[in-house]
């Protein structure tokens, strides 16, 4: 295994059973994502993209095949992946600093080193003097932004994001898009991401993985290069390259309304 | 409505404040009117209603040996208090009160906590919850104190037996109530069961148990008075059986406003309580 291999999917499959029978949802899925690397899984609705995420952090088991993390079969939730949901899911009896600390608590790692670690990202991310605050006293973009840095705060090997921005406004989600892409690139964090939003997904990847209809396949893996001076989501929405992007994911996609 | 506010209201008179416009000024004056006439009305019907059940007693009107009259009320509170036995009853009934509650409140919680923990056992007990709950209570009286032998423990079991059942069944409904994906995030993060229901199953719950509780203050005291009734030698429920069977309605009446008072101002406490809790959270 090579050294910069951080998760490797290989040969999964999983199925869901229910009374009305099974269901495939993934199946022999082979996907390796670099350390450092923003990855963005694309694909028909309810193809299994959440499965996916579930999987690899730990939730569910696979029905076949195997996950590595760091090169460690996934065998359970060990509080090594952050996890974003597409709600922001703070407490609201909990005040900014508390939410933050949710995670160091559970895991049994709240000391005062780490409790100064979480509130200088706080710090650092703008949101500083909002820690005795609550959550319904900050706007949907800042709450977000409390969501991700709840999830740094356990210094995850990788960050695993559901459709983060899916609850927010068109305008606010371009900027807090933009905003999560830069922490995210600043702490050098790997990171996946699950979307339905093609542009979304151009603008943030290193990669884009498009997924096959159910059970869930790798179609097509596009990686992404942009010759725009400042590669963040926002300007490279502007690169000439976009639109090329953007079609090529489209077509892959085969949406039949 | 508000027209009417208007037209019956002339506009406060300070129109030199800086600080807020005059209409501004002129609608917080309105609301804080309003609610001064309702306080004002509310306070009116209580003195008009003992005032007239005073004046139709001594008329003639009503015949004070059954309805009894406020002057006569006072003149037992006084008796009451002067051989000390008022206390003791209400000691006796706030007692049974407390304990009841805030035991079947624990217990009901617990049976709650118990029934999330294992879907297995929540399956197979809902049915045997459902027909207990829908039981009148009550009827387990006479079941009670030949098992536990009259007394204030009686009395007691009575308020928690009243209570219990419909916590557990609200507080596991406020359970299930919580967003599974809160759930989800605290697995993410690795989580135990037990850490998932003290991080987020009991705090989101707060409100579930607190409303859970105010309801229960007024069962307990059911439970309670039901329960003296049915045995007791002490308490307001006990003033109240006995002064119907010796005709003395003064005691009844007295013993019924005493009570009325206590559960209210127990209701003001639990709701204290939520305010405290809700800001704690």
């Amino acid at each position: 295994m090579t050294e910069d291999i951080i998760v490797s999917l290989r040969n999964v499959s999983k199925k869901y059973h229910s009374l009305e029978g099974e269901t495939e949802a993934v199946k022999d899925l082979t996907l390796e994502v670099r350390r450092g690397e923003f990855i963005t899984i694309v694909g028909p609705s309810g193809c299994g993209k959440t499965t996916l995420l579930s999987l690899i952090s730990g939730l569910f088991m696979p029905s076949a095949g195997e996950i590595l993390l760091n090169g460690e079969t996934v065998s359970g939730t060990t509080g090594h992946v952050g996890y974003m949901l597409q709600e922001d899911h703070l407490f609201k009896w909990r005040t900014i600093l508390r939410n933050v600390l949710l995670g160091l608590e559970i895991k049994g790692t709240l000391t005062a080193q780490s409790k100064e670690k979480a509130e200088a990202l706080l710090q650092k991310y703008g949101l500083g003097d909002f820690k005795d605050h609550y959550p319904h006293q900050l706007s949907g973009g800042m709450r977000q932004r409390v969501a991700l840095i709840r999830t740094l705060a356990i210094d995850p090997d990788i960050l695993l994001l559901d459709e983060p921005f899916a609850a927010l406004d068109y305008q606010t989600r371009l900027k807090v898009a933009d905003d999560i892409w830069k922490i995210i690139k600043k702490e050098s964090k790997t990171a996946i991401m699950v979307t339905h939003d093609i542009a979304e997904a151009i603008s943030m990847s290193d990669r884009v993985v498009v997924l096959t209809k159910r059970p869930a396949q790798v179609k097509s893996i596009h990686k992404l290069d942009f010759t725009c001076e400042e590669r963040t989501p926002i300007k490279c929405r502007e690169a000439p390259e976009f639109r090329v992007y953007f079609n090529r994911i489209w077509k892959e996609l085969d949406v039949h309304v | 409505m508000y027209k009417q506010a208007n037209n019956i209201l002339p506009p406060g008179g300070s129109g030199n404040d800086n600080e807020v416009s005059k209409e501004h000024k002129d609608f917080l004056d309105r609301l804080n009117r309003k609610r001064i006439y309702v306080r004002v009305t509310q306070i009116a019907i209580l003195i008009a209603f003992f005032l007239l059940w005073e004046i139709a007693a001594n008329t003639g009107l009503i015949d004070p040996f059954i309805t009894s009259q406020p002057s006569r009320m006072l003149q037992t509170t006084i008796n009451l208090h002067r051989d000390r036995s008022l206390y003791i009853h209400i000691g006796y009934t706030l007692m049974e009160t407390i304990v009841g509650f805030v035991v079947g409140t624990a217990i009901g919680i617990l049976l709650a906590i118990i029934l999330w923990w294992s879907d297995f056992l929540a399956r197979v007990l809902e049915p045997y919850l459902v027909v207990i709950n829908s039981l009148p209570k009550i009827a387990l009286g006479p079941i009670i104190l030949v098992w536990i032998g009259a007394g204030p423990q009686a009395i007691i079991a009575m308020a928690l037996i009243i209570s219990l059942v419909v916590t557990t069944i609200g507080v596991h409904n406020g359970f299930r109530e919580v967003d599974p994906d809160k759930i989800k995030l605290l697995r993410t993060f690795g989580a135990t069961k037990f850490q998932i229901l003290q991080k987020v199953m009991l705090p989101a719950s707060i409100s579930t148990i607190v409303s859970a509780m105010k309801i229960n203050v007024g069962l307990a005291w059911v439970g309670v008075i039901v329960g003296e009734f049915l045995v007791s030698k002490a308490g307001l429920g006990h003033l109240i059986v006995y002064g119907g069977q010796v005709f003395r309605l003064d005691l009844v009446m007295t013993s019924v406003i005493i009570l009325a008072i206590l559960a209210a101002l127990m209701y003001q406490f639990v709701s204290w309580i939520e305010k405290k809790l809700i800001n704690w959270y």
